[in-house]
């Protein structure tokens, strides 16, 4: 396997500018197998997400009976119309599938907004802050993480209804708990350190000491946590579509796919395995840039290796 | 010791009392529980009727009371489709989802742990590689996925085992793949990087410069001290397991309180709902109160750490 990934050393340059950064980011990638692959199917899936209109072959809502359950091009029966075969109204399974990038993506990128935002708000005060503010964001924050997360977001996305904003609104409030968990454990292993100390006895204030010292150490570990949780969120979105609690069944979504596969897995089986692939290789893109990430990002909880 | 526990036990009360008020008010986030329960279509009176019946109309301070006072003395509401109270549909079902949570863990930790254990001490060897790529797996495959492929091969094509219910004893084995494999890849994940980072601790290398055997530093001295960090992990695996069987035991009919809580969302059936939340939730907490004890026990550093 490749060796272990060094971890960012900008300081190893005299002159810094963007270029010789992204020079140096972009070895760091490339030495890494594993997240090269991850980059290059990330930039591939979000690409597919942002031209969908352009790269599917079909419009994903047309239905066509006659051409209806069709199985794929290279199966009996198939044609190369409709490469990866039609589901039971004749719609074109790769154009759906194209399509569904969308609602996965916009949910993971979203909900991780949300939830990045307010748990890195939620962790900062109370790692900051300490004493009582501490014990009560974080006596919240515990609660939420005793119920499992499976059964919370079923049961509070049946309450509130399918559609998209609300979908995102859950994933976005329910995954809060976890940055906030890890945004604090970090405040509070920064604040402990030495350079924080010599700060504060320079005479730094707490503005200063939070943006300047707080905040960009923070990145890091966050962004590789969003990393993997919004491979998380897709899943579990994909879940909620498929026991029908996420967009509407007009929307084409990889769970709704899935749901309609399941009917018809023992006589249509492409209609259930296609979005399942996307799924699981838009998860790998995530899992291994996640560990680049990582590996990169923070040497602490770089992968043992060797 | 004593103390400990019992401060242990007092945190895991409150935080299960944190964990009714968030089922409590669940049910009232749309504003009015009473239209979320009854048919959309019903008249007007029948839902003030349902209201009146069901004490909606009180003061929530009233509601909630009495609502504690209920889970106090084991009253856990009743089902309104089953017209039965809430706790004795729970019970009938809950050996079924211990049955699969526990066959899926025994799945996870028999594959995993070996795997993980010759893998991690033989870095970049075949099974090292096989482990890292079971780990990679198990992030990556969606388990409602996984389920509908294992029908797909082992039931449908092979007829090997059935493809729902719980009538044989080899009915548990599909779901409980299915269910237990990202469990299984974590596991193999977490086994290999403890192992090879205790590889790297000085009283292994003490014990190397004595002349002990490979197998014996393995078993005396890898084992032991993994099996310490793995105790926690496989507790988290597990009640993730038990909180995260609904599509599993929705896609096999498998009678258990995954599947249940499925059809009383379905049906929105909210009482039972709420019951089957609080119950799951119970166990995961109850579990890891059970597991921070185990560890005191076990490593006196915990005991006394506080």
């Amino acid at each position: 396997m490749t060796t272990a990934a060094p971890p960012v050393d900008f300081d190893q340059f005299e002159e810094q500018t963007w270029k010789t950064r992204l020079a140096y980011v972009t070895r760091l990638l490339l030495r890494d197998r594993g997240g090269t692959l991850g980059f290059i199917l990330f930039i591939l899936i979000v690409l597919t997400a942002l031209l969908a209109p352009v790269v599917s072959p079909q419009d994903p809502l047309e239905q066509n009976l006659r051409a209806a359950k069709q199985p794929p091009a290279w199966e009996e029966g198939g044609s190369w119309e409709q490469p990866l075969g039609t589901d039971t109204l004749g719609r074109d399974m790769l154009s759906r599938i194209i399509y569904g990038t969308r609602v996965s993506l916009t949910v993971g990128f979203f909900g991780v907004l949300i939830a990045g935002t307010l748990g890195m708000v939620a962790g900062l005060t109370a790692g900051y802050l300490g004493g009582r503010v501490d014990s009560v964001i974080m006596g919240v924050v515990n609660v939420f993480l005793a119920i499992p997360y499976l059964v919370f977001v079923v049961v509070v996305a049946a309450i509130l209804g399918r559609n998209l904003i609300n979908v995102i609104l859950i994933f976005g409030i329910t995954d809060s708990p976890i940055f906030a968990r890890v945004t604090r454990g970090e405040v509070l292993r920064i604040r402990e350190s030495g350079y924080v100390e010599s700060a504060t006895s320079a005479g730094a204030g707490t503005a200063r000491i939070l943006f300047d010292h707080i905040l960009p150490n923070l990145i890091g570990p966050l962004i590789t946590l969003a990393t993997f949780e919004m491979s998380a969120m897709i899943f579990y979105e994909a879940g909620l579509s498929f026991l029908g609690l996420s967009v509407p069944p007009s929307i084409p979504s990889w769970g709704n796919m899935l749901q309609v596969g399941r009917q018809y897995l023992t006589i249509y089986p492409w209609i259930a395995t296609w979005p399942g692939v996307a799924i699981a290789i838009t998860a790998l893109s995530f899992n291994l840039l996640g560990d680049w990430l990582r590996d990169v990002l923070d040497p602490r909880l770089r992968r043992s290796r060797n | 010791m004593q103390r400990y526990i019992i401060s242990r036990t007092f945190q895991s009360l409150l935080l299960l009392l944190g964990v009714l008020i968030i089922i409590f008010f669940m049910v009232r986030l749309t504003g009015d529980p009473a239209t979320l329960m009854v048919a959309r279509d019903a008249p007007e009176e029948v839902r003030e009727a349902f209201r009146e019946k069901m004490g909606f109309n009180r003061p929530m301070i009233v509601q909630f009371s009495d609502y504690l006072f209920g889970i106090v003395q084991g009253d856990f509401g009743e089902s309104l489709h089953f017209d039965q109270p809430a706790l004795e549909i729970i019970l009938e079902r809950l050996p079924a989802t211990f049955q699969l949570a526990t066959v899926a863990l025994l799945f996870a930790i028999v594959v995993a742990i070996p795997i993980g254990i010759i893998g991690g001490s033989n870095p970049g060897s075949p099974l090292d590689s096989l482990g890292r790529t079971l780990g990679l797996l198990g992030q990556t495959i969606p388990n409602f996925w996984l389920a509908l492929i294992l029908i797909l091969i082992f039931a449908v094509n092979l007829g090997w085992f059935p493809s729902f219910g719980r009538d044989k004893t080899i009915s548990v084995v599909l779901p409980a793949i299915a269910l237990g494999f990202a469990s299984m890849g974590q596991l193999v994940r977490l086994t290999r990087s403890a192992v090879l980072e205790i590889r790297n601790e000085d009283y292994i290398r003490t014990a190397r410069s004595k002349g002990i055997s490979t197998l014996r530093i393995g078993a005396k001295h890898v084992f032991r001290n993994a099996a310490l960090a793995l105790i926690s992990v496989i507790s988290i695996q597990y009640s993730y397991l038990l909180g995260g069987s609904i599509y599993i035991e929705t896609i096999f009919s498998w009678p258990g309180l995954g599947n249940l809580l499925q059809q009383a969302v379905d049906g929105r059936d909210f009482p039972l709902v709420q019951a089957i939340a609080f119950f799951i939730s119970f166990f995961v907490i109850a579990l890891t109160l059970l597991t921070d004890v185990v560890y005191a026990l076990i490593d006196p550093r915990i005991r006394y750490s506080r």
